[in-house]
């Protein structure tokens, strides 16, 4: 079979002792960074981002990847036992998740996210690999009609599974977009929006956006609430193992995440955050056991399915990142940033360029998963102890973090300038209510999106009927709007706000 | 009229101000049409997309009904000075000034300067503690990024080195 022998190879890359270590190393990192309040995947990759620049290119993604496991995992954990959700997927966590430590069961709660993320990602790993072939050929046949009108598609689903008002969601990827334009035109070599400063004709950094918008807009967003609105669980957390009952609760609702997840996790757009809400939805509807607690009480199924479907989701979400270089979410943008970084443009010609980076990357996909499970478990003390620590000891220290994060970047300070200013911006929006994910994605597929469009219009030689004349194009089309159609209905317009609003 | 929406009357404006700006920018290159597309093309369509979807928030925001008004609440100018005041010092420090004739201080000087603005952006202040706080971040940057991951910075002042 084909597949195991590319998994094989994948297994040989990633199977090195100094693989191993990153994938160690950025397990561990990103959980210590995820773990912290209101730091999540994205600014947690963002902050620890240029500790991978010297790292060979393999060795770095790999890291990455496991940087972004690790801080999946440690915002489970802050949302169980702090009550307040690291980052978006693991808002649901937070309602059963809580609720089991307030109940002394702290332990088994996080175990039940632990082994249903460990399984998911078993899982995930298995179909990233299954998918990544076949749909790699199908992306040899996309033209730039395709890719444009791929594109679309993943913006507006991004949009529609996002949270909050839609119209504004849409106008932060344009937003996004046109930020993704100031710099040098690749076609003309204008320098656009530069205002003859010669760092911008390079273009915004991408760190500088999601470093200045997510690290700062949140830490300044943070402190301006009471101390006392935090409110963190120290009990001491015992007796890890669910029983047996758990078990049996557990694990239908782990399968069911797991397949939602997993599926969700490659719509453009889907990703982990909306596995997790359909997950627990799905929970919700299934009848409850006899002597079963109640949502919303400490059910573990609660914290089961919402993990394991975030996990599955966050693993197949590479799928349309490695196979058609198009990231569905903010977290693959920023991994798409990255693999620009180390010279890797991501696409269809990865696996065939370059096979071992691509299966290595997949093999430690699921080795991170692993390590996840090893490391937390046992670790599960250290977090604790580190979420006791005052505010006013981490905040300054995340400053720092991400300042030199910054700076390293490109060793200048002009990025540390600009970085301010999107600090600013950020806190803007957060005040504006605002959310700035979608702007991220539309600055990464910005330059992507005009380059497509260009190719394409300069093919059919201005004649825009090329998008619903191929028909793979005319299918991608008619996907988005039937995506936007269906959400944009009254009765789906009515559920999608209660559901993210409910809590 | 009432504003119904504080929140979104406000981001309605900032994004129509905003798209009207990139699109009055994008229309000083050359615009191009579809099948030879100018440098100012694809901005100038977007700047006009945004400014349109600012103005449907903001006509919303003026029409649609919601529960708590959305307001927007007070800024919290105090963490907002400080941490970005904390990033541009730090920045300062590290790699100089030439403009006002500031040299590289480094990476310790920066990190003790940061460590002090930011810290007063909490809630309270305690000089010792703070001390304490940038001593053990300026032992663990210098450790983790100098010496294992050897990133290029201007560690000490470069009049001290030279």
């Amino acid at each position: 079979m084909e597949l195991f022998d590319n998994l094989a190879l994948g297994f040989g890359v990633a199977f090195t002792l100094q693989n191993l270590m990153y994938a160690f190393v950025g397990c561990l990192l990103g959980t210590l960074i995820g773990v912290l309040p209101g730091i999540g995947p994205l600014a947690t990759i963002a902050m620890l981002l240029p500790a991978t620049y010297a790292l060979p290119p393999v060795a770095a993604l790999i890291m990455l990847a496991g940087i972004y496991y690790g801080a999946q995992y440690g915002g489970s954990t802050t949302a169980i036992l702090v009550n307040l959700p690291g980052e978006s997927s693991s808002v649901v966590t937070v309602i059963d998740g809580y609720q089991m430590a307030r109940n002394g069961r702290a332990g088994p709660a996080l175990a039940a996210a632990g082994m249903g993320s460990f399984f998911a990602g078993c899982v995930g790993t298995l179909i990233l690999a299954a998918f990544a072939a076949p749909l790699t050929e199908l992306a040899f046949k996309f033209g730039p009609a395709e890719y444009f009108s791929l594109m679309i598609l993943g913006l507006i689903g991004a949009v529609v599974l996002a949270s909050g008002s839609l119209i504004k969601a849409v106008a932060m990827i344009v937003l996004g977009l046109l930020l993704g334009m100031v710099g040098t035109d690749v076609n003309s070599g204008v320098a656009r929006f530069s205002f003859d400063v010669a760092e911008l004709t390079d273009g915004i950094g991408f760190i500088v956006i999601a470093m200045g918008v997510f690290g700062y807009g949140e830490i300044i967003s943070n402190l301006s609430k009471h101390e006392s609105e935090r409110e963190v669980f120290t009990a001491t957390v015992s007796g890890l193992m669910p029983t047996k009952e758990d078990f049996k609760n557990m694990i239908p609702a782990v399968l069911r995440g797991t397949a939602l997840g997993s599926l969700l996790g490659i719509l453009p757009g889907g990703g982990a955050v909306m596995a997790a809400f359909a997950a627990y939805t799905l929970e919700k509807k299934t009848k409850l056991r006899p002597g079963e607690v109640p949502f919303g009480k400490g059910n573990i199924r609660g914290v089961a399915a919402p993990e394991a479907a975030n996990n599955a989701g966050a693993q197949t979400s590479f799928i349309p990142l490695l196979t058609l270089g198009i990231p569905p979410n903010a977290v693959m943008a920023l991994m798409v940033g990255a693999m620009t970084i180390h010279n890797i443009q991501p696409g269809p010609q990865v696996m065939t360029s370059n096979p071992e980076l691509f299966w290595g990357l997949i093999a430690s996909m699921w080795i991170g998963n692993l390590m996840l499970v090893i490391l937390n478990l046992p670790l599960i003390g250290i977090w604790i102890k580190l979420l006791s620590v005052p505010y006013r000891w981490l905040f300054p220290s995340i400053v720092l973090f991400c300042a030199i994060g910054v700076y390293s970047t490109n060793n200048t300070t002009f990025d540390i300038w600009m970085v301010g200013i999107f600090g600013f911006i950020g806190y803007i929006f957060i005040k504006l209510g605002a959310e700035p994910a979608p702007l991220l994605l539309g600055f990464i597929l910005g330059p992507m999106m005009e380059e497509y469009l260009r190719r394409a219009l300069l093919l059919s030689r201005g004649d825009w009927t090329v998008f619903v004349t191929r028909p793979l194009s005319a299918s991608l089309l008619a996907a988005s709007a039937v995506l936007l159609a269906i959400v944009l209905m009254p009765s789906v317009k009515a559920k999608r706000e209660e559901a993210f609003v409910e809590d | 009229m009432n504003i119904k929406s504080q929140k979104d009357f406000f981001s309605g404006l900032m994004f129509m101000a905003v798209g009207i700006a990139f699109a009055w920018g994008a229309s000083g290159y050359t615009i191009g049409n579809g099948a030879r597309m100018g440098p100012g093309y694809f901005p100038l369509v977007l700047g006009v997309l945004l400014a349109v979807l600012g103005a449907v928030i903001t006509f919303k925001a003026l029409v649609v009904e919601t529960v708590d008004g959305d307001k927007i609440g007070s800024f919290a100018w105090k963490p907002l000075v400080f941490i970005i005041a904390a990033n541009l010092v730090f920045g300062a420090a590290l790699g100089g000034l030439p403009s006002i004739g500031l040299p590289p201080m480094g990476l310790i000087v920066g990190i003790f300067a940061l460590t002090f603005i930011a810290s007063n952006a909490g809630e309270e202040f305690n000089f010792k503690e703070v001390t304490i706080l940038a001593i053990i971040l300026a032992i663990l940057s210098y450790a983790a990024f100098i010496l294992l991951l050897k990133l290029q910075f201007p560690v000490w002042p470069t009049f001290i080195k030279s």
